[in-house]
């Protein structure tokens, strides 16, 4: 079976910065591989170590620098990548879960995968919802937060726990072809190896425009539209205590003495 | 003139409070366009639930009796329904688990524009969302022309609606095809059992990421000794499985309501506060003094850890 797992490298934000428009001033921006894709990426890997998965594709909307990022990822095991990029999404404020539904569905028509795996979120715009919006305009079976997963590749069926809120999980049976989103903590993701970093150098990843995906340029257009970004307004009104690390462990140690919450 | 539908939540029997909370969001976002407020209420006890969803301002409540649990496949296929009977403009759905499920499938099948995770909602020339980026350092608001947009909304940042409503109450006819449904509830399974109860203690000593590696975590452990109290942790030490699952507080884990809440290296996501926010005192380490969780301390100490909870554990040690 083929397994198809969306990877973004989204910006990482210094804990100080400035805004620039509406967007954060590149100076104050880095990048990373996307916490949860990273874990997508490891149930993948692990699904073609245990001989379910035939291949491990991996697809990623970014430009060329997103390319040590998906190297990443074929260094932890994938098997090739694809990386979707042209002029008219470099311009794009803000591409929407309809524009990036788009894009992956013609990525998924090409490659046909039985499994998609998603991040359940990005770190950055953190929509949530790509994965799910994938799976219905492809007419895949999907699960939303997915925290174990056992697939029944013979009989078709992915057994997943979702994981809800308040400790609870729900256990669900999808049939496949299926999208799932995964959520963090589901695996323990590895660190690539040298050998991992070596071989990654020479597997394919190849460069696709909109227009090789069959796709117009509209696409990127989507329905909303980015208009202000800004700092929120501090809340707080804490009491901060200041001084050495000496002074402020005292100072909080009388106050939790004086709550009587404290020995 | 537009009207709104709000899909409720219901879970086990009982209303989640987001349903409350979307009643208030939807009923604001109806004034604004002049249309009435519609409720869908889909699986679980659904007349019980559209009694207790009747409150003011409430227009209409449709209700779908299609199975006892949550299945997202029923989901869309009534909000279909329910969208093609009442034609609303805008739907709203809780930014929840199961909202994520269904509501992006919705819109892709309905072609509307979705916005997620909203924390406050402006209708003019067009419908503004107000929404948070990289992790809540930010806030942005998105537009989006059309009233055909779904919006899923974040829990907590509406009030819940009050007051008894006069609204028509009546099962929608939708017809749920059985055929169509790909997916499966098998059961339900709880994951923070074991021996302690984080949701009993009265002082916890919170860690998170800023720990840095496993074996710091005996740091904590010692502090909680000397302090008598409880370590509990936010998700990223158990996703790294440093503690287990019954320690984690937040929207996944447990929500903990203790006299003190230390929370030290957490910088405070919008996940771990649902959790720990209805602590009485609430005191946070750590050296960004621009972290979320420092809206929600009473006191703090803008400092490395690694200095601080070991002068903090000497203080109770002598």
């Amino acid at each position: 079976m083929k397994v198809l797992v969306t990877v973004k490298e989204v910006a990482t934000v210094d804990d100080e910065f400035e805004i620039d428009g509406v967007g954060i001033d590149d100076r104050f921006l880095g990048a990373d591989l996307n916490e949860w894709d990273d874990y997508a990426i490891e149930e993948a890997v692990q699904l073609g170590e245990a001989g379910i998965a035939d291949e491990v594709v991996t697809v990623t909307i970014g430009p060329e620098d997103a390319e040590q990022t998906i190297r990443q990822g074929l260094a932890k095991g994938a098997d090739r990548a694809i990386r979707i990029w042209d002029d008219a999404l470099a311009e794009a404020d803000l591409l929407d879960v309809e524009a990036k539904t788009e894009i992956l569905s013609a990525v998924v028509a090409e490659e046909e995968p039985d499994l998609v795996l998603t991040g359940v979120q990005a770190d950055d715009d953190g929509f949530g919802a790509t994965g799910v919006a994938l799976a219905e305009s492809i007419d895949y079976s999907w699960a939303a937060v997915v925290n174990e997963l056992d697939l029944d590749a013979e009989a078709g069926v992915a057994s997943v726990h979702r994981e809800l809120e308040g400790g609870l999980e729900e256990l669900v049976d999808v049939d496949l072809p299926a999208v799932l989103t995964i959520q963090t903590g589901i695996n323990e993701p590895r660190y690539a190896s040298l050998r991992g970093i070596r071989q990654a150098q020479r597997k394919e990843l190849a460069h696709l425009t909109l227009e090789e995906l069959g796709l117009a340029e509209s696409v990127v257009a989507g329905d909303l539209t980015l208009t202000s970004m800004y700092e929120p307004e501090t809340e707080s009104d804490a009491t901060i205590f200041e001084g050495s690390p000496e002074e402020t462990a005292g100072q909080l140690a009388e106050l939790l003495r004086e709550e009587g919450v404290a020995p | 003139m537009s009207d709104v539908l709000v899909v409720a939540e219901g879970r086990n029997g009982e209303l989640r409070e987001v349903s409350f909370e979307l009643l208030t969001a939807g009923r604001e976002l109806a004034d604004a366009a002049g249309g009435e407020l519609h409720v869908a209420v889909i699986t679980g006890p659904v007349a019980e639930y559209a009694a207790e969803l009747n409150r003011e301002g409430v227009d209409a409540i449709h209700t779908v009796d299609a199975g006892e649990e949550f299945n997202h496949d029923v989901y869309v296929q009534a909000i279909e329904g329910l969208y093609d009977a009442v034609e609303p403009g805008y739907v709203l759905a809780p930014n929840s688990v199961n909202g994520l499920d269904y509501a992006p499938a919705v819109a892709t099948a309905l072609d509307l524009a979705i916005v997620t995770d909203v924390v406050d909602l402006e209708l003019g020339d067009a419908l503004v969302a107000t929404r948070e980026m990289y992790g809540g350092k930010v806030e942005t608001t998105v537009e989006t022309p059309t009233d055909r947009t779904l919006v899923t909304i974040r829990g907590g940042e509406w009030p819940p609606a009050e007051g008894e409503g006069s609204a028509t109450i009546e099962a929608a006819d939708v017809e749920i095809d059985e055929d169509a449904i790909s997916s499966t509830v098998t059961g339900y399974e709880e994951v923070a059992g074991g021996d302690v109860d984080i949701a009993d203690a009265d002082v916890l000593v919170s860690v998170g990421r800023g720990i840095e590696e496993e074996d710091n975590l005996e740091l904590i452990f010692e502090l909680a000794e000397a302090m008598d109290a409880t370590v509990s942790s936010s998700r990223p030490i158990v996703d790294n499985g440093w503690l287990p699952p019954n320690r984690q507080v937040g929207q996944s884990g447990k929500v903990v309501t203790p006299e003190v809440y230390i929370a030290i290296g957490i910088s405070g996501a919008v996940q771990h506060v649902a959790g720990m926010k209805g602590a009485e005192n609430i005191v946070a380490i750590n050296t960004d003094p621009n972290a979320p969780i420092m809206d929600i301390a009473d006191y703090a100490i803008h400092d490395d850890l690694f200095d601080v909870v070991p002068a903090l554990t000497a203080k109770f040690a002598d």
